[in-house]
């Protein structure tokens, strides 16, 4: 008797974890669905779409206030800016100051800087730097793109040596297409132009009495 | 004088203000400066030289900070890219 109600019991839970089966699976499949959206509701919650935006326009007042105007307006007209080597100074700002030919830079956000020769155009070398903060506040090491620019700036000014020992440096064109710098180097040309002739312009007008 | 970081995602932040000639203030601004550097930034000092060329100095000491700067960036070090 006892034995027959023990396998009649055995049955009746077999069947039941059969006939139950599939609905747990189901069940713990749409736990698992939840958890996840419940995972991608709160990172969305954590993500402003605004912030690099207002980011890089922080970093942007900031370069604008160390650079000075041409170098800001370099890099608000063009989109990079133009650091002359400490080695070779700028042609006339100091004649006894020239030590070898000079040479500048061209520094771009999240790219490498490219040294150059200015009167020939000849491209010298690629600098790849960066400057990653491994804190990664808001989990990208990656500064706003007007920081990186002044980072390298700063850098750049006061110690340049430093810098260029830092980076890896690499034949031009790894990166940067060539063409895609000659096409600047015309930019900064037209720019620098213009910019003369605005001056001119402005030196020259006699204001209305 | 302001002490300030730039950060991924923010932009620049003001880690610590005060003024040099104050003694507490000025240890405020010290022990920031020290933990930013010990924490691996590097410090740079916009100035202005005599012939208006605007330039940065590196500065690896509060001591060697111009006591009329009016701000010291923190940035991250320079790495070698790719």
């Amino acid at each position: 008797m006892l034995l027959a109600l023990s396998t009649a019991a055995i049955v009746l839970l077999a069947l039941l974890w059969e006939l139950s089966r599939p609905k747990l699976r189901d069940t713990l499949a749409q736990w698992h669905r939840q958890r996840k959206a419940a995972g991608r509701g709160a990172a969305q919650l954590n993500y402003d779409p605004g912030r690099e935006r207002r980011a890089e326009q922080r970093a942007r007042e900031l370069l604008r206030s160390c650079v000075n105007d041409e170098e800001w307006g370099m890099y608000r007209d063009l989109g990079f800016m133009r650091v002359w080597g400490r080695l070779g100074e700028r042609p006339g700002a100091d004649a006894h100051a020239m030590a070898g030919a000079p040479y500048a830079y061209l520094v771009y956000p999240h790219k490498p800087i490219v040294a150059y020769l200015p009167q020939t155009g000849v491209l010298l070398n690629e600098y790849c730097v960066a400057f990653p903060d491994h804190t990664r506040p808001y989990g990208s090491a990656r500064l706003p793109d007007s920081d990186d620019v002044l980072a390298k700036w700063m850098a750049l000014t006061a110690d340049e040596h430093q810098l260029i020992a830092d980076a890896n440096m690499h034949l031009p064109g790894r990166q940067i297409d060539p063409e895609q710098i000659r096409r600047d180097l015309a930019r900064l040309s037209r720019w620098e132009r213009e910019r003369l002739e605005r001056a001119q312009r402005g030196a020259g007008s006699v204001p209305a009495s | 004088m302001k002490l300030l970081r730039l950060k991924p995602g923010h932009g620049e932040i003001v880690l610590a203000e005060g003024d040099v000639e104050v003694p507490e203030q000025e240890a405020e601004l010290i022990e920031a400066f020290r933990r930013e550097l010990d924490g691996g930034m590097w410090a740079a000092v916009p100035t202005v030289t005599q012939g208006g060329r605007r330039e940065a100095e590196m500065v690896k000491s509060f001591g060697e900070v111009p006591r009329d700067a009016e701000r010291v960036i923190f940035f991250p070090r320079a790495a070698g890219g790719r």
